[in-house]
């Protein structure tokens, strides 16, 4: 049912589009069951990025002080996103990976669940 | 002179006839204009009223009492405020971390008082029951009271401490204070019945003991004066709004049985939204208050699950439902203090605030407290990040958090019968993507899309480009974006937020008051003087 307003069909504008991002586009990543990291991670990428470089280039500066985070081996690593689970392409773009504004993505590391084993640290 | 000596003095009033002049007998019948045309927002919402007569004013107050009372209140308090001040109260509270606590308070909690006023002024001019407007009349003027009698009593606080003297500058712009703000701004901006009962109804009645109960008496146990003098003047408004909360529903599910379901939904989405607001009580109440009175578990335990279930117990009678989603804040109780606060640890340097770990005896009370969950999970964490602080590289966030589109909280809650796996909740929404930090946020994103679709959500604001001061150049080399937008906030990075410890709150307290800045750590600085207790005498011996 549509929302009862004074004003007859009232409807706000789109605050976040991906439009008002400067030529980024908004993803969210969270690392599953190392909560220290307590939220997923907002950061503006461009959508040509390739999932390569997120790895590479943008999750050492996120995730780079968790003691699990040298021991992750990126080729065991699960990856979701609300859709599912996907296996990346690194040389593909966000976008050619279904990664679009706003998706969270969400990745487990098999056999490491953060210090000592504590999935919230 | 013989004519003025045969006038009968003017007949004394009877309370009840004085009452109904004063209160019924200020309204009229317009006679040139049309009911409807000068009510203008009472009727899209749904609800429906027969007579307002049928409106029982549950305090029998009129306005010329009002003043009186209220008078003598503000006089009565602000004696103990000069008192307070002229006495330096502000070195007698236990410590100088209780401090932190009053920041948050007069940075997100004082405005919400404000916000408030002004949406009592707006029922007060839309209700046609006069009763009722008389009501929201008076409640309004409360609330006023309340923002100005907060600002008084802290701002003698301002003085001594970092942090409090941008208030309501920060509100409108820090981060974090999108919460409570987005809070209010969704209630004023609703229909007058949604926000009648939000805020009287859900918020004053069902939830805000627990701001006045455990929050004030831990004011007390801790020495602030001002804070708990301010409580007690606004104790018997609060209870006068609570009435009114309870009249209010009681009065609109007897006008008509069309108007039940439409008062469900606004109890389920009102109970739940402020419920996510305080969680913020459940970390100050845990690990802000040096003294502590009852925990976070224990005060909802009384405060909502035993009063709140004999309340809806009540209103069953009515067809009326416990909250959809009061399971969820029973089952995680035992889990948000901790979550907030590691939140708010890791990202200290981005609050107005300062942050410290718990103490070892701290986490005993807490173990003792949440048996279930914090030894489990939450000491292991902390632990860990006292070993990383000792080995000189304390841990720190940096990035900024996904936000819910709703409560506008970080997603930093966990499933609530799982405090391992972060709940997660999205919507696509006209081809967009929004996320939720909870099923009861995103009930209501579901709902009414359209009114959450332009949120202002200041992690998105920032990377926007949009939280910049205009002294500010993006391009320039060296530009720090999250410096310039804490700049843009009104938190000065490094001396507001940071780690209490070394503070220039903490560092001050001990040279004014030679006591210990954390009653927890013992001293900090030399400026403590030698008590004799076991930390000074260890520190002096390192």
């Amino acid at each position: 049912m549509p929302i009862k307003a004074i004003t007859p069909d009232y409807h706000g504008d789109f605050r976040d589009s991906v439009d008002k991002f400067r030529g980024n586009q908004i993803v969210n990543i969270h690392w599953e069951k190392h909560l220290m990291f307590a939220w997923p991670m907002c950061v503006p990428l461009p959508p040509t990025t390739p999932f390569g470089a997120l790895i590479e280039g943008v999750l050492p500066g996120i995730f780079g002080a968790h003691p699990n985070f040298k021991q992750i081996d990126w080729s065991q690593v699960e990856w979701k996103t609300s859709k599912g689970p996907f296996k990346p392409d690194p040389a593909k773009s966000l976008v050619d990976n279904g990664i679009g504004h706003k998706t969270t993505i969400s990745f487990s590391t098999p056999g490491l669940t953060g210090v000592n084993g504590n999935a919230i640290c | 002179m013989a004519a003025e000596g045969n006038a009968k003095p003017a007949k004394k009033l009877s309370l009840k006839e004085n009452y109904a002049l004063l209160t019924r007998g200020l309204g009229w019948e317009p006679s040139y204009e049309k009911q409807e045309e000068i009510f203008r927002n009472i009727s899209f919402e749904g609800i429906k009223i027969h007579d307002w007569e049928k409106w029982e004013d549950p305090f029998r107050l009129t306005m010329d009492a009002y003043w009186k009372y209220q008078g003598e209140k503000e006089r009565k308090l602000y004696a103990i405020v000069d008192a307070f001040q002229q006495n330096n109260g502000q070195f007698n509270v236990t410590d100088a971390r209780y401090v932190q606590a009053l920041k948050i308070f007069i940075n997100g909690i004082t405005e919400l008082e404000y916000d408030s006023h002004r949406g009592f002024s707006m029922l007060a001019r839309e209700f046609p029951g006069v009763g009722p407007r008389i009501a929201a009349q008076m409640q309004s003027l409360d609330e006023l009271r309340h923002a100005t009698t907060q600002i008084h009593t802290i701002s003698q606080y301002a003085k001594y401490f970092t942090g409090m003297n941008e208030f309501p500058y920060q509100f409108d712009r820090a981060w974090y204070l999108s919460i409570p703000k987005s809070f209010f701004e969704d209630a004023v901006t609703s229909g007058p019945f949604e926000f009648i009962v939000a805020i009287s109804f859900a918020f004053e009645y069902v939830l805000t003991n627990l701001a006045f109960m455990p929050w004030m008496s831990g004011a007390a146990f801790n020495g602030d004066m001002a804070t708990v003098s301010f409580g007690f003047s606004a104790q018997s408004d609060e209870a006068r709004h609570m009435t009114l909360g309870i009249e209010v529903i009681k009065f609109l599910l007897e006008q008509d049985p069309a108007n039940v379901p439409l008062v469900q939904k606004w109890i389920d989405k009102w109970f739940w939204r402020g419920y996510r607001l305080l969680s913020l009580l459940a970390t100050m109440m845990d690990y802000m208050l040096p003294k502590r009175v009852m925990a976070w578990n224990e005060a909802w335990e009384i405060y909502y699950e035993q009063n709140g279930g004999a309340l809806f117990a009540d209103l069953a009678r009515y067809g009326i439902k416990p909250p959809t989603r009061a399971p969820e804040t029973i089952a995680e109780k035992g889990l948000v203090a901790h979550q907030m606060w590691s939140v708010f640890y890791a990202n200290r340097d981005a609050v107005g605030f300062q942050m410290w770990l718990p103490s070892e005896e701290e986490m005993d009370w807490m173990s003792e407290k949440y048996p279930d969950t914090f030894d489990k999970y939450y000491r292991p964490r902390y632990e860990y990040w006292r070993e990383m602080e000792k080995a000189g590289t304390p841990f720190k966030n940096t990035t900024l958090p996904q936000l819910c589109q709703v409560c506008q909280w970080p997603c930093l809650f966990t499933e609530p019968n799982d405090p391992t796996t972060l709940s997660l909740r999205e919507t696509e929404y006209k081809g967009e993507t929004f996320h939720m930090c909870s099923d009861g946020c995103k009930d209501i994103f579901d709902d009414t899309p359209e009114k959450f679709v332009h949120a202002w959500l200041p992690v998105h604001q920032i990377y926007q480009g949009n939280c910049f001061l205009p002294d500010v150049d993006p391009t320039a080399p060296g530009f720090n974006p999250m410096y310039e937008a804490l700049r843009y906030m009104g938190i000065k990075p490094g001396v507001d937020g940071g780690d209490f410890k070394g503070s220039a709150d903490a560092t001050n307290w001990e040279k004014w008051t030679s006591r210990p800045a954390n009653i927890h750590e013992g001293a900090y600085t030399d400026a403590v003087r030698d008590t004799g207790n076991q930390s000074d005498v260890a520190r002096k011996a390192v």
